[in-house]
């Protein structure tokens, strides 16, 4: 029997605490780039603004908010304040649908 | 060196049973030692000098330290698949039955025939391969002529140990650990820190690299509360292990410090017997999350470098003195200290208070304090102040050392003052604090000149230092910082301060400053690096040629990049280059230590993702397919049937019959592993619309459509059918293995791009069992057991759905086909899955049906152009496909603005097409498509990406990348793998070969 071989190389570590399920391992999350980069609208055509969206990236020394998704856990993304620098985490923030109604409880 | 065993007595030897025999052998040759000894005090008791030959001068070398520091005494130990290359002698625990081979030496580690490199001398100095191989000579390459011609002789020379070329048969496991305070390391620092922890009520985990812990304490002189240090830690650590707060884990390294208080660390649980028992785990892998770390690691001993100090018999001090207290050993018969500090007269007394004859004392230094010169005269030795050992001799291991004057503030060498007979020369130039977990953080190191060490910088995680590694040296500091880490540590874990505890030591109290002597310089082969054989001349000659800074010094000499990683030798080699530029040592800097601490097992990293312990999802009909002898092949996360293999039949035999059936009558295949997504909310067919490439608005109904999903850039992402199922509800179908991939993409434009869209997704792949039945005679299996809903054209027509009924199971059955003939997809839950392919079977057993699997399945679409995973392989467009068609001009969506990018529609693009094999030779994989013949091939235009052989043509056909493909039917041209030593005449022809118009799975 053939078998693909998929060694978890535990690396790198870090933790991060999602608002829905609490401090969990990085593990459990996969990233999804920077934050910041918004999709243009739906009826917007221009190439240029969709190549920003795509392959602009800032790169910076510091304070990057980042996007993140809770895949082996609830599934939410969540946006990620993380010093590129020290590794330090300081916020973790819901996205999405949910968001408003997280925000509103708080 | 000639080592032997001294008498044991009480006391002495502590850490080896004197009444044990072992026997092992080296180089096949028998010894024996005593349990508990390693591998190296073992060898050292049996007066074996030359345990390895260095890297690249093949120079003999000898034991250098007594634990993971060591740069020398580097063994192979097992043979066949567990070879294991490169372990380090001095942790390597002594069992009966152990067969152990020195490494780097042909024929044998005394005559070693390579030893003829370090003839020509400087031929081997810094940066020698750049200077020497690296140039023009092929296109493409930076080697030179001259490589090419010695690559394989250097290739055999150099290198350390060699590995195994069969899969590793040992288990390896994996722990995740939670607890408050890690400790790390369990010598005084350690102890006395898990113990405060432990006392207000911390769950501690304490890890010693060693099979017995105490660090520093097992051969530290001092008594404890009136008892021999030896005893206080072992009682201490016994009552620790009892703690129900407590783990101790010992032959337990930690390997890496990472981010948020993650540490991994690897514990070597059966390293120390013959083979792992039955279900044990070989070495374990420990992912410890604390809330915060006390970091005990103390200090490694570091030599001074001076000529022809690689000698077997040189080594350090302080690990001889372990040698003749631990396990009771002496490393020589005459031993010569050479120190620039305290610590190594000490060593001299414990030494000769112990039956060792030290013959001289040599220290750099013109003075040192009263307590020390009565120490040296305890040991009877001849004493030699302001003076340093110039050079060595003897045959392969030491015989002799030239003293000479040493002025220690002019690194001035003066007259020769005695040549002195020694075997071995115990040498100690300070002490450098082991803070290699928090540099790999990248916490800077800061120099501090009284105890001329890098102490560790400021934490940027939850952890403090204690003991020798924060510069705390001697065993009074080592508690107190102990404590006062775990205080702070507690503190990080919200918890109270806990108990003091500290024992009463009474013993030597003494400065651990060494004098800034870091080379004495009299001409002559120096060491630096003894594990890559990096002299100090190679440190100056990186100097003078302007590779100056740290970060090039390494890279440029090797220094410090061996398996040891510059344990003993970074310092040295900083100091020298410090001393070149004329510049203080803290403004030279120091390289930043990377993770692991020690080299670590692939295996203990792979843990339990590997071969039959790695995750796989089995489909409700699996049984079934073992049971009538189908190989599984992973796809994916999951195990298909590859083929039904009939006696005798290869799988090849068995996919051209599976295949052949298929066409002229009636197959059946398993396809409940494709992805499924359920789709729903009154947005969902807008959502739908915006992901695919196709329209997806105005489908109706209870029918499906095949769509195409891109990626923003304009790339292919994913295939499959969408079928509505009501107003306000899809099932989307995925591929199998991009089920998790669609998945991520479809949450990420619903909760990110568009959160205003109310759309809710549920994967469902595992919900549903799914049976493709397809064939000319499909359709007479269905009519004959499905009832609720008719299966004619009319009732049921291409691109169908209807919920239906089958022998009482309930169904979904709709009209696809992915085979090319006429074919219909059923899918029930996935507990009625096997239920049904009964049914399917026993309904088609009169028009002979047959199962088939993922080769026959992969052909039967390549023949008739379908495309899949290697067509959709990231590096291709709708149009490079020829499904241009289906990317829609009314709409936008993902991926259609910068699909539109002028480069996607170059003519010369490598574009889908099928070729066939001209002359009946097969058409391997992973060939290349090329113009010429087989000695002119010319340059690749392009690949095949899928191959088989098609019974439809009765001949070997390929799907294919190639330039301006489509605009090349009837060209003829070669498919090349010269690593197969193949090239095929093929015909480029269109990728629909069987049933170009679709009349079969229209009809």
């Amino acid at each position: 029997m053939k078998r693909a071989v998929a060694p978890h190389l535990g690396t790198i570590k870090m933790r991060l605490t999602c608002p829905f399920c609490g401090e969990r391992d990085h593990q459990e999350f996969t990233y999804r780039g920077d934050a910041s980069a918004k999709r243009p609208a739906i009826e917007n055509d221009s190439i240029e603004d969709h190549r920003a969206y795509v392959f602009d990236r800032a790169n910076p020394d510091g304070d990057h908010r980042e996007l993140w998704n809770h895949t082996s856990g609830c599934r939410m993304h969540v946006v990620v304040t993380r010093n590129t620098t020290t590794h330090k985490v300081t916020g973790c923030e819901p996205v999405g649908p949910w968001a408003k109604t997280m925000k509103a409880r708080s | 060196m000639s080592g032997f065993r001294l008498n044991l007595r009480d006391g002495l030897g502590r850490a080896v049973d004197h009444d044990s025999k072992i026997n092992f052998t080296f180089d096949g040759k028998n010894y024996e030692g005593r349990k508990g000894d390693t591998l190296a005090s073992a060898l050292m008791a049996n007066g074996v000098s030359i345990v390895a030959r260095s890297f690249k001068y093949h120079r003999p070398r000898g034991i250098f330290s007594a634990g993971s520091e060591e740069p020398n005494a580097l063994v192979t130990v097992h043979s066949g698949p567990r070879t294991e290359p490169n372990i380090r002698a001095t942790e390597l625990e002594l069992y009966e039955g152990l067969e152990v081979k020195s490494q780097n030496r042909w024929p044998s580690v005394n005559l070693d025939l390579m030893a003829v490199n370090q003839l020509p001398g400087k031929a081997f100095s810094a940066g020698f391969y750049y200077k020497t191989f690296m140039g023009p000579s092929r296109p493409g390459h930076k080697a030179t002529q001259f490589w090419w011609f010695c690559e394989q002789l250097i290739r055999r020379a150099a290198g350390l140990g060699k590995g195994a070329s069969q899969a590793d048969p040992d288990k390896y496991g994996r722990m995740n650990a939670f607890c408050d305070v890690l400790v790390v390391g369990a010598g005084p620092a350690g102890i006395s820190a898990a113990e405060r922890a432990a006392s207000a009520g911390a769950k501690v985990i304490l890890c010693d690299e060693s099979a017995v812990a105490g660090g520093s304490l097992l051969s530290s002189p001092e008594l404890l509360d009136g008892e021999p240090a030896f005893d206080w830690a072992e009682e201490r650590l016994a009552e620790l292990a009892e703690h129900e707060n407590v783990t101790v884990l010992t032959r337990t390294t930690v390997q890496s410090m990472f981010d948020d208080n993650t540490y991994l660390a690897v514990e070597r649980v059966a390293d120390h017997i013959k083979r792992p028992a039955k279900h044990q785990v070989r070495q374990r892998a420990w992912n410890i999350r604390c809330k915060s770390a006390v970091i005990a690691t103390g200090a490694i001993e570091r030599p001074i470098v001076f000529a022809g100090n690689d000698r077997p018999g040189v080594m350090l001090a302080d690990s001889a003195r372990r040698y003749v207290v631990e396990f009771g050993v002496s490393p020589g018969k005459a031993v010569c200290v050479f120190t620039n500090n305290d610590t190594g007269w000490l060593a001299a007394r414990d030494m000769a208070k112990n039956g060792v004859i030290v013959e001289a004392i040599v220290d750099v230094r013109k003075d040192v304090p009263d307590n020390i010169r009565a120490a040296g005269e305890e040991s009877r030795a001849e004493i030699f102040l302001g003076a340093a050992i110039t050079a060595t001799n003897g045959f392969q291991s030491l015989s002799g050392a030239q003293i000479s004057e040493f002025t220690e503030t002019s690194g001035e060498v003066g007259r020769k003052l005695k040549k002195i007979g020694c075997d071995c020369i115990a040498v100690s130039g300070g002490w450098s604090p082991a803070f290699h977990l928090t540099s790999q953080q990248g916490e800077k190191p800061v120099w501090d000149a009284e105890l001329q060490a890098f102490l560790p910088g400021g934490a940027i995680s939850a952890w403090h230092g204690a003991g020798a590694m924060a510069g705390k040296f001697g065993l009074r500091h080592a508690f107190r910082s102990g404590e006062e880490a775990a205080v702070k540590a507690l503190a990080d874990a919200g918890l109270g301060e806990g108990d003091s505890d500290v024992p009463r030591i009474e013993g030597d109290e003494i400065d651990y400053a060494p004098a800034p002597v870091f080379e004495i310089n009299s001409g002559g082969k120096a060491f630096v690096d003894l594990q890559h054989d990096v002299t100090s001349e190679d440190v100056r000659l990186a100097h003078r040629e302007g590779f100056i800074s740290v970060e090039h010094l390494k890279r440029y000499t090797t220094l410090g990049m061996a398996t040891d990683q510059g344990k003993t030798s970074n310092m040295s080699g900083l100091a020298i280059m410090a001393e070149a530029r004329g510049k203080p040592i803290p403004e030279v800097g120091t390289t930043r230590f990377r993770p692991p601490y020690t080299p670590t097992a692939l295996g203990a990293i792979a843990g339990e993702s590997y071969g039959h312990l790695a995750s796989e999802r089995l489909t409700p009909m699996h049984d079934w397919h073992v049971a009538e002898g189908a190989n599984m092949y992973a796809n994916g996360p999951w195990l298909r049937p590859e083929s039904y293999n009939r006696s005798g039949e290869s799988v090849e035999q068995a996919y051209i019959r599976e295949a052949a059936a298929v066409r002229k009558g009636v197959g059946l295949v398993d396809v409940s592993t494709l992805g499924k997504i359920d789709v729903q909310g009154p947005d969902a067919a807008e959502f739908l619309n915006r992901i695919y490439s196709n329209g997806f608005a105005k489908l109706p109904v209870d029918k499906a459509r095949y769509g195409l999903m891109l990626r923003e850039d304009g790339m292919l992402f994913d295939d499959g059918t969408t079928w509505r199922l009501e107003e306000n509800r899809y099932l989307m179908t995925t591929t199998t293995a991009g089920a998790g991939q669609v998945m991520d993409h479809l949450e990420y434009h619903r909760d990110v791009v568009w959160p205003d869209l109310k759309v809710a997704l549920t994967s469902v792949s595992d919900e549903w069992a799914g049976v493709a039945v397809a064939g000319p005679k499909a359709r007479n299996v269905l009519k004959g057991c499905v009832s609720d809903c008719g299966v004619s054209n009319e009732d049921l027509p291409f691109m169908g759905v209807q919920k239906a009924n089958i022998a009482g199971i309930p169904v979904w059955i709709a009209r696809l086909s992915f085979s090319g003939e006429m074919a219909y997809e059923v899918y029930c839950g996935a507990g009625w899955g096997q239920e049904l392919w009964n049914v399917l079977m026993k309904a088609g057993k009169r028009f002979n049906i047959t199962p088939y699997g993922l080769e026959a399945l992969s052909t039967l679409r390549i023949e008739k152009g379908h495309v899949a995973g290697p067509e959709l392989n990231g590096r291709t467009t709708p149009y490079d496909l020829g499904l241009g068609g289906m990317v829609s001009s009314k709409k936008n969506f993902v991926g259609a603005t910068l699909l539109k990018r002028d480069a996607f529609h170059e003519e010369d693009r490598l574009q889908l097409v099928a070729i066939k094999s001209i002359d009946g030779q097969r058409i391997r994989g992973g060939s290349h498509l090329v113009k010429g013949n087989k000695d002119e091939p010319g340059r690749s235009e392009g690949n095949t990406t899928s191959t088989c052989f098609s019974p439809e043509l009765e001949c070997y056909i390929s799907l294919a990348m190639l330039e301006g493909g489509a605009a090349r039917y009837g060209e003829k041209i070669y498919a090349t793998n010269p690593v197969r030593d193949c090239h095929v005449a093929v015909e480029v022809v269109s990728p629909h070969i069987v049933d170009p118009d679709g009349g079969r799975m229209h009809g």
